[in-house]
């Protein structure tokens, strides 16, 4: 067990999102039995009411979701310290199996959160609430997952003991070690990077298209989900190489680190808002022709998909930067 | 876009007003919440300068120390074990060190006397740090009296006040020569208290260690490594205690917080069933409590980190510096280094702002559900 | 126009102390008259001013706003017909906020706020500029002689000027249609003339003036085009003036 204020910290955030999101789910499930928008009863009025508090407690949920997701990354990394042969946050979150499913964990959840509060934004903007029932089934799939995460977070934490001896970066991300960590890094780094820059042509050629002939909305959020998973493959079997300037250093949390100026929070931060986005473009495709959606939905989709491809081109300029300019060549 | 901005400036208006026309109830919550950070903080910075004070104080040791052992005790090191060891493949230089404590009775504290390698100060005079020259009023060109192990006294000449950069470093250290050093406690020749030992390449240190333990079965040696990672291990393990201990006051805090958001009183209720009556939507009123909340927080956090930043780094923690410190009662007194980043005041949010967040929630919305006709009835 | 399809509210349903406010209530008021609605005190009239004005949903029956602004709904204000009867509330509150203007009862002001501050609150959510709504307000203070008490808190104003806040309040945000419940129970007959003849001027701009009132001052004035007479919730005559 660890007792440290980061740590304390964390297990608070998880405890306090875990009981609201129950709370939420809950009601959610109240909704979903009893919601009957004809009727003006005094149940449906309290149960309309309470959609309220279930967006505010999923906003809150959303802001410390990602402030929690900084957190526990950077407190992985500070935390190296403790654990002979941990350089940074990877030998810290491989110190036992809790590590990696919780940073998983938390980012799914994210993307979650984010989703609900896309398709609750479209809901609220109609006057016959008609998507009531995908977005309260939707929260009722996020409780488990919320409760998952809180008890992996506090797991990882209470089965922490200083000076365990662990793998590091070095060897985690290092080609001849099985596992996801080597294959990510064991992608051949050039297909990677081409693989990266088509798939991005790809995604911002099918958004523009979506933007004039309003069409390709699911191709665009299929393209940019894999977008997503392709920039961190690419981030870290070619991009990171040019960050550390090392060329077999393919951990992707030192970029978070002082030394390499926190470009890693700009670079992680534009992949999970441009992820939401993009996912939120292909969830909203199914339920345009809902009732007064219609009007509402297409207005929401071609903003989501400018946000992400505005983040997408902000992350590709950012990756780009240190390969065109940097002394640094890959032999 | 505008729109929204300019709603958001009107109610955060509104938010401020109607704060300040509460003034006796806001600030009784302002008061506890400030308090609580300043607590939290406090002990967060205090922790994480002594952490900061501790790598200071390492950044400069040796590599590894080798420890002799009688009985599970430290002993006294024969120097000529430092040849056999410097032997030892992969081993840069050996050096015999000679430290020791001194109890200055006069002042009730504890000083650290070192004689070091380069640059030592003449048979019969001493450098003395800062702290002790605080606390003894000795200031360069002073005579000051040190007890030989005989109970005789012994005048040394302080012929430099160490610089008070890293307090923690110099602040009790008395640096003087080997023959000062050896009379002074009858310090027998051919003996060290510890040696030094550094290696080419730090990787290969463990091996060393492996290598002199072989050797002298009777040694004890001690990686930097593993002394950085005790003491951050034991700072943070303290920290985390004290969070634990005030967490039964976050706990009231929260209570209180609850309390003071739900226990609305009539006149408040009247005042949202007026807002909603005229126009102001359940998310509006939300928005007004969200501002409330944020501007309370926001004030509460900003002070309570000042305050508590000046309490640490100006007046040395001197509230809890004895619960902390553990061998501050022995010790001379110093002032840590100022030191706040992000990541400090990142967790002291998590402990702070967000369950109060989080408390408020359900009372604000259950404010913001009055009927919009409460006020025509 | 403002159409009601027998509508009737009720609460606690389904309890012993069920109560039934409103019952099987149908009216039309068209756009431009001085409605009074006049009744003993627990006839219904101001639950009914509640559905209308949007506050509360009905229990059963509809309400249909026609040529009046609907903000977030589909369709131009000019001919497009909306019903409001099972609208969420932030609709609800949307076309409350642009279609009509309160006049409560007891005023209704926010104590310890300035005059100007209480008569902007109603535009505070909408998203209007500041500046814009300000200068509106100042206009109407002025329009209302009571400028000079702009930066007064209301706590300190006597009973017509309250009164004239409360109005003000109610055109911020220039609404169509203006509600008023039992407005002159707390004045003398002096400012309650006053009342019904500022109120008539609104009448004159084409705004629908709507009045709850077991005032003999203000149902037997010349002023109202129709009155509508409440009994235990439901209509027991409406009288047409010429």
């Amino acid at each position: 067990m660890i007792v440290q204020p980061a740590a304390l910290a964390l297990i608070v955030a998880a405890l306090l999102t875990g009981f609201m999101v129950l709370y939420a789910g809950w009601y959610g499930v109240r909704i979903l039995l009893h919601w009957d928008m004809r009727s003006g009863s005094e149940l449906q009025l309290s149960l309309e009411r309470r959609t309220y508090l279930i967006s505010a407690i999923v906003n809150f949920a959303l802001i410390c979701q990602l402030l929690s997701l900084l957190l526990f990354i950077y407190t992985a990394d500070a935390l190296h310290s403790l654990f002979i042969g941990a350089m940074c946050a990877a030998g810290t979150l491989h110190v036992n199996g809790f590590g990696y499913p919780v940073l998983a964990l938390k980012i799914v959840n994210f993307l979650l959160a984010g989703l609900w509060l896309i398709i609750n934004y479209a809901d609220t903007q109609g006057y016959d609430y008609p998507l009531i029932r995908v977005k309260y089934s939707l929260l009722l799939a996020m409780v488990p997952l919320v409760l998952l995460e809180s008890f992996c977070l506090i797991a990882y934490f209470a089965g922490l003991q200083a000076d365990v001896i662990t793998s590091c970066c070095g060897s985690l991300f290092s080609l001849d070690r099985p596992g996801i960590g080597g294959d990510l890094a064991g992608l051949p780094d050039r297909s990677m990077a081409i693989a990266f820059y088509c798939n991005m042509a790809a995604t911002a050629a099918c958004g523009i298209i979506f933007l004039v002939k309003k069409r390709g909305g699911y191709l665009f959020a299929a393209l940019s989900s894999m977008g997503f998973i392709s920039a961190i493959a690419a981030l870290v079997s070619f991009f990171c190489l040019y960050f550390y300037e090392l060329p077999t250093h393919h951990c992707p949390f030192c970029i978070l680190q002082s030394q390499y100026g926190y470009v890693g929070y700009l670079l992680y931060g534009c992949l999970l808002g441009g992820g939401v986005a993009g996912l939120g473009v292909g969830a909203l495709m199914p339920l345009r022709g809902r009732g007064s959606m219609a009007a509402v939905i297409p207005v929401l989709q071609r903003q989501l998909m400018a946000a992400a491809l505005v983040l997408y081109l902000i992350f590709t300029l950012v990756v780009s930067w240190p390969v065109i300019f940097s002394s640094f060549k890959l032999l | 876009m505008s729109g929204l901005l300019a709603r958001h400036r009107n109610i955060i208006d509104f938010a401020l007003s109607s704060l300040l026309r509460r003034k006796a109830k806001n600030i009784s919550l302002l008061a506890v919440y400030t308090l609580i950070v300043i607590i939290i903080a406090s002990c967060m910075l205090f922790i994480n300068a002594l952490k900061q004070e501790a790598a200071a104080v390492l950044k400069d040791a040796p590599d590894m120390v080798v420890q002799k052992m009688v009985a599970g005790r430290h002993d006294l090191m024969p120097v000529s074990r430092g040849e056999v060891i410097g032997g030892i493949t992969g081993v840069r230089g050996v050096t015999a060190r000679l430290w020791g404590y001194y109890y200055d009775a006069v002042t009730r504290a504890n000083y650290t006397l070192t004689v070091s390698d380069g640059g030592q100060p003449a048979p019969g005079s001493i450098y003395i740090g800062s702290a002790i020259a605080r606390l003894t009023g000795f200031s360069q060109g002073d005579l000051m009296p040190l007890r030989t192990y005989k109970g005789e006294s012994k005048l040394l000449q302080v012929v430099r006040v160490l610089p008070a950069e890293a307090e923690i470093v110099s602040a009790d250290l008395i640096v003087l020569s080997e023959k000062d050093f050896r009379e002074l406690f009858n310090f027998p020749a051919g003996f060290a208290t510890d040696l030094a030992v550094s290696a080419g390449n730090p990787l290969e240190l463990a091996t060393i260690a492996a290598k002199i333990v072989h050797q002298f079965p009777d040694t004890r040696p001690i990686m930097k490594s593993e002394m950085l990672r005790t003491y951050d291990s034991i700072f943070d393990w303290r920290g985390g205690m004290i969070v634990v201990m005030f967490a039964v006051a976050v706990l009231a805090f929260i209570i209180f917080a609850w309390d003071k958001a739900s226990g609305l009183s009539a006149e408040e209720r009247r005042e949202i069933g007026i807002l909603k009556s005229i126009g102001w939507e359940t998310a509006d009123v939300l928005l007004l409590k969200f501002w409330e909340g944020a501007i309370i927080s926001l004030t509460a956090f900003l002070c309570g980190a000042t305050v508590a930043y000046c309490h640490v780094f100006f007046f040395s923690a001197s509230l809890f510096e004895h619960a902390l410190k553990g061998w501050a009662v022995l010790y001379p007194q110093f002032r840590l280094a100022p030191s706040i980043n992000a990541y400090q005041l990142t967790i002291l949010f998590f402990l702070t702002v967000v369950p109060y967040t989080a408390a408020t929630i359900i009372p604000s919305w259950r404010s913001a559900t009055v009927d919009p006709d409460s006020s025509m009835r | 126009m403002i159409e009601l399809c027998a509508i009737t509210k009720s609460f606690a349903v389904g309890l012993p102390y069920q109560l039934t406010a409103v019952r099987d209530v149908s009216l039309v008021i068209e756009q431009g008259q001085f409605v009074v609605i006049k009744g003993p005190s627990g006839s219904g009239k101001t639950t009914l001013l509640t559905l209308i004005g949007c506050m509360a949903r009905p229990t059963s029956g509809r309400i249909m706003l026609r040529g009046l602004p609907h903000p977030g709904l589909p369709g131009s204000a000019d001919s497009a017909e909306v019903e409001i009867t099972s609208l969420p509330e932030r609709f609800l509150t949307a076309i409350r906020r642009a279609t009509f203007g309160f006049i409560f009862q007891h005023f209704n002001l926010v104590r310890g706020i300035t005059v100007l501050e209480n008569v902007m609150l109603p535009a505070y959510p909408t998203g209007e500029p500041y500046e814009l709504f300000r200068s509106r307000a100042l206009q109407l203070l002025e329009l209302f002689s009571i400028s000079r008490h702009a930066a007064t808190p209301v706590d300190r104003l006597s009973g017509g000027e309250t009164q004239r806040v409360a109005i003000a309040r109610a055109l911020i945000n220039n609404p169509k249609v203006i509600i008023a419940d039992e407005p002159t129970a707390h004045l003398d007959s002096g400012l309650s003339s006053e009342f019904m003849e500022i109120l008539s001027t609104f009448q004159a701009q084409g705004k629908t003036v709507l009045i709850a009132s077991h005032d003999p001052l203000v149902y037997e004035s010349s002023i109202p085009d129709m009155v509508v007479q409440m009994r235990d919730g439901a209509i027991t005559g409406i009288t047409r003036q010429q």
